[in-house]
């Protein structure tokens, strides 16, 4: 049986169902957005746990020049090591149809024998290639979708300057290359990068390794020590011109992968709470004015014998349904938007499977939470209605006491229409529920903000790394050290503008206790195409003696301008010494050290040798510099900056839309939330007076303005502050996107300020356009026959 | 003979809710001429408020005609009738209807504001006595005040007539016998022509004209002789 009191609820809901569903769908905002990121993050964390598992992904990885393979059966022995496996992994050039400029690959080889320990592939199609098969090639799935490529395609690659027609045999995915970046690139560009499995014995052959390998992977034991196998295996490897182990932290493809899971997590730890907070707001600021409205029932209910209890429960009740039509809404929202952001990740990664994590304490959680808010957002307002004295209640409200906005000369110099007269007091009368209105609405600008800035950060990143960093137009790599008149060889091709030479250092800097893996680039001091700029993002040459390190570097060493840091060279003479840092310069990317490239010669000890040059081109000539390079057998690949930059904002536009379209959304639906509520309730509070207007005369327009006027003037309040309160949200997710590969700049656009503010007035135009309609019904007769 | 502003012919109003039909007003036929004041009397529900809510553009007819000054009320449109109001009707309620965020002068400058020919605000006060209070809120005034600003925001526009329903409703006599007085002023001193709806009897002495409604018609509709001050009008 259904007591009196629920029907009345049922009803109640029914009347007021515009205004619930609003406040269920801000809910339901914050209960999508939880699920949503928690379970993309766990989805792509889970994802990769297992990929990882299946496919025996590596810990610890080391690049030599050239090791005997028995080198394996020792490093196999080192304490800590469970599995390890040697292979050979070289750049090499490739000369792909249709495509004008060389692309890179990465050769890595596979066992002759079975499928391998570690870094097994999945085959997405075809099969691997056979033992001793030189000219057949497995290839990365990105790569192979780009170019449309299946078993059975050939294309040439340039292998130790001998060219030769490779055959597709399979196409496959391997947790290695997860995140796969061609040399010389910042970015992934399938289209000119690609990874090419081949059988040992082949690559042997086709790089002059025959019993030799120059890579080493290995599998830990749990209990081992990262650190100390990876000295350990430097010992070993020394010898044969090991650069330095390292384990998955400073694996690229894993790395990447840990920043951008780590970016959700951010993400999942920010917005979520922003909406469960405007729900809270939210549902204070519509039971408090509800409740003010059946201030009279309530007071009946009181004398007809219900305790406050009861009267209690009763608005309780009708929070809590609004709240779980909220989670609900939420739920189906947000598990269909964190399918489709875990498979667009998945895409863009090319994981082989999904693990979809869709465990129940998310929803539990995210659904008590939301309740909670709800309700502790309700309790002010119902502990108002059960402490009014039933006699107090049921009279009406004292009326309103209003006081003048101007005195003395300013009121005659400035005489407003009485319309707008109106406005002004009725924002005056309730200042910290107008303040309230804005404040919900500055929440809404907020989230947006928090959520697009990103964009911006990006286009900053850009800008900085590839027009004002890196300004070359190509970088070739060298298969080998090359002694310094190379350069004029290279600066001999067609097309060559200008060329600067370079040279990469395998090193380990230690500074007291901290160590971190890095290349330490020589570049003349005066380049003009890769150059460095300082924390005001003015260029400075590098300094003539020492080095200058990324600012995040030098926080991770925690080493200031003048400290000496000891450098371990991991190539060459593997030496070391000691070296100042002289400059810390601004990068968004990596973990760059820079030389003088004399000084650095020196301090390798091998003459004066490059590895390589940064390029700028004609652009006229760039078909016969191309066509050159493609059989220039000293180059090992070529890095086309700006090609991978068009490709990489291709890929960031898909990914962009559906955010924006996503956010956007939820920012809308908070917007409208609170400037719809805030109508609706003025609608009912002011009806009478809205009437007798239209009574004397007042257009629907005229009248429309006075509500409108209002909202309009908390929303337009609302914007700025929002402004402000999504730069500071916008602050703290930074600091959760900090990574090692890369940093967010904090930088919000003026773009960013426009749209969130223009989703705010797309809130207000949609809320006043509905509530509109109840402004041309108001009924002119009733209102005037009945008492306030 | 006077210039007619309304000619109602035929009134029908009939309200329908679910299958039940009400019938507000059956065939209602008067003439009110320039500078008339007339009351109109009757119980609950005999149509009296229905008959001024269609002559005042608040409501339309299910039947018949009214016309204002020759032009037909029927048939014009939502902002037509809205035109009609802003410029030529004065309303006066039984609860008054002030603006409660507007001083008293300020709720006769917001219809002072967007009429052709108002006099000043401050002489609308002057008319029902008011001048000494203009910069109360309504909060600050008595009934019978408030009632005295809605009638000086009727009246402020100068308009051809004053509607006003139990407007003395709310108020005790003595209260009540100012607002009357406020009411003849106007009347004689501009002109308008005035009517009133209300349950008092008493007051049907002060007006040129009587009108009894009963069960949605005119029973009758008589002329006083001889008209009484509201200062001798007691209930």
């Amino acid at each position: 049986m259904v007591s009196v009191l629920d029907r009345k609820l049922l009803r109640d809901l029914v009347r007021i169902w515009a205004q619930a569903l609003a406040v269920a769908l801000v809910l339901s905002a914050g209960v999508a957005t939880w699920i949503l990121s928690v379970g993309a993050y766990r989805s792509l964390d889970e994802t990769r746990t297992a990929y990882y598992e299946r496919n025996v992904f590596a810990d610890v990885f080391a690049q030599a020049t050239r090791a005997p393979r028995r080198i394996i059966d020792r490093i196999a022995l080192v304490p800590g090591v469970a599995q390890a496996e040697g292979r050979i992994v070289q750049y090499a050039l490739l000369d792909l149809p249709q495509l004008l400029e060389p692309a890179s690959g990465l050769i890595v080889s596979l066992p002759d024998q079975g499928e391998g320990l570690l870094n097994r592939l999945r085959v997405r199609s075809g099969r691997l290639p056979l033992a001793g098969a030189r000219y057949e090639v497995a290839i990365s799935q990105s790569f192979a979708d780009k170019h449309g490529f299946r078993p059975g395609a050939t294309f040439e690659a340039i292998l130790r300057g001998r060219k030769r027609a490779l055959q597709v045999v399979g196409i496959a995915l391997s947790p290695e290359f997860v995140y796969a970046v061609g040399p010389g690139d910042f970015v992934p560009d399938d289209r000119r990068f690609g990874i090419l499995w081949m059988s040992q014995s082949a690559v042997e052959a086709a790089f002059d390794l025959e019993g030799a390998i120059n890579n080493v992977t290995a599998r830990l034991h749990r209990s081992a020590s990262e650190a100390e196998v990876i000295r350990l295996i430097d010992d070993v490897l020394g010898p044969y011109g090991g650069r330095g182990a390292y384990g998955r932290r400073d694996q690229f493809s894993h790395a990447f992968l840990d920043a951008e899971l780590g970016q959700l997590a951010a993400m999942q730890r920010i917005l979520p709470p922003i909406f469960l907070v405007v729900t809270a707001f939210l549902i204070n600021m519509i039971l408090s004015r509800l409740i003010t409205l059946e201030r009279e029932q309530i007071g009946l209910l009181k004398a007809l014998g219900y305790g406050a209890v009861a009267i209690g429960t009763h608005y309780m009740k009708l929070v809590a349904v609004i709240a779980l039509i909220g989670c609900a809404i939420g739920f189906a929202l947000g598990t269909w938007l964190g399918y489709l952001l875990t498979k667009m990740f998945g895409d863009f990664f090319h994981f082989p499977f999904l693990v979809f994590a869709t465990r129940p304490d998310i929803y539990v959680t995210s659904a008590a939470v939301a309740l909670g808010a709800a309700l502790l957002g309700a309790s002010h307002a119902v502990w108002g209605a059960v402490r009014l004295p039933p006699a107090v209640a049921m009279r009406p409200p004292a009326p309103p006491m209003y006081r003048k906005l101007f005195s003395g000369s300013l009121a005659q110099r400035f005489t407003p229409t009485q319309l707008t007269m109106m406005v002004g007091r009725h924002i005056l009368r309730r200042p910290v529920r107008a303040l309230s209105t804005s404040f919900g609405v500055s929440l809404s600008v907020a989230v947006l903000m928090t959520s697009l800035f990103g964009f911006g950060a990006v286009e900053t990143m850009i800008d900085i790394s590839f027009f004002q960093l890196e300004r070359q137009d190509a970088t070739v790599s060298f298969n080998e050290e090359l002694p310094a008149r190379a350069i004029y060889d290279v600066r001999a091709l067609p097309g060559v503008l200008v060329a600067e030479p370079f040279r990469n250092v395998a090193v380990r800097l230690h500074a007291g206790h901290r160590r971190r893996t890095a290349q330490i680039v020589g570049k003349a001091r005066h380049n003009n195409l890769s150059r460095i700029v300082d924390l005001n993002l003015d260029p400075v040459p590098l300094p003539e003696t020492g080095m200058a390190v990324t600012e995040k570097l030098a926080d991770l060493l925690q080493v200031r301008r003048g400290d000496l840091v000891w450098v371990e060279l991991l190539e060459g003479t593997r030496g070391w010494a000691h070296v100042p840092v002289t400059e810390i310069f601004q990068s968004y990317m990596g973990l760059s050290v820079f030389m003088d490239i004399d000084e650095l010669n020196a301090l390798a000890g091998e003459g004066d040798v490059i590895t390589g040059a940064h390029l700028s081109l004609d652009d006229a000539a760039a078909g016969s510099f191309f066509t050159v390079v493609k059989s220039t057998p000293a180059l090992s690949s070529i890095g086309l900056l700006k090609l991978a930059l068009t490709n990489f904002r291709a890929t960031m536009a898909e990914n962009i839309v559906f955010m924006t379209t996503v956010y956007s959304a939820l920012g809308l639906i908070i917007a409208f939330g609170v400037i719809y509520n805030s109508a609706r309730i003025q609608l009912s509070e002011r009806g009478r007076e809205l009437a007798s207007l239209r009574v004397l005369g007042f257009t629907r327009g005229e009248v429309a303005r006075v509500l409108n006027g209002e909202l309009f003037v908390l929303s337009i309040l609302g914007i700025p502050i929002g402004w402000a309160l999504g730069y500071l949200l916008t602050w703290v997710l930074i600091q959760g996107f900090e990574s090692e590969l890369y940093r967010v700049p904090f930088v919000v656009l003026r773009s960013t300020y426009a749209y969130a503010a223009l989703v705010v007035l797309a809130a207000f135009a949609i809320s006043i356009a509905i509530v509109r309609r109840r402004i041309n019904r108001l009924d002119l007769i009733e209102v005037l026959k009945t008492r306030e | 003979m006077r210039e007619r502003i309304f000619e109602a012919s035929g009134l029908t109003k009939v309200y329908r809710t679910g299958d039940v039909e009400v019938f507000a007003l059956r065939g209602v036929d008067l003439v009110l001429s320039a500078g008339e004041m007339m009351v109109l009397l009757g119980p609950s529900g005999s149509g009296k408020s229905t008959f001024l809510n269609i002559v005042g553009g608040l409501d339309r007819p299910t039947e018949g005609h009214v016309l204002f000054r020759g032009r037909d009320l029927v048939g014009l449109s939502e902002r037509e009738l809205t035109l009609y109001r802003r410029n030529h009707v004065g309303f006066v309620f039984q609860f008054y209807n002030l603006v409660p965020s507007l001083t008293a002068l300020e709720n006769v400058a917001l219809v002072t504001e967007i009429s052709a020919e108002p006099m000043p605000p401050a002489e609308a006060l002057a008319l029902v006595g008011l001048e000494a209070r203009q910069d109360h809120f309504p909060a600050q005034l008595s009934g019978g005040e408030q009632q005295r600003v809605a009638i000086a925001r009727a009246v402020a526009k100068r308009p051809e007539v004053l509607l006003c329903d139990e407007p003395t409703g709310a108020l005790d006599s003595t209260f009540g016998v100012i607002v009357l007085e406020a009411l003849m002023r106007v009347n004689q001193e501009l002109g308008t022509t005035t009517a009133i709806i209300t349950h008092n009897v008493a007051i049907k002495d002060i007006a040129h004209r009587v009108c009894y409604f009963a069960d949605g018609r005119i029973v009758s509709d008589t002329v006083n002789e001889t008209r009484v001050e509201p200062k001798d009008v007691t209930w």
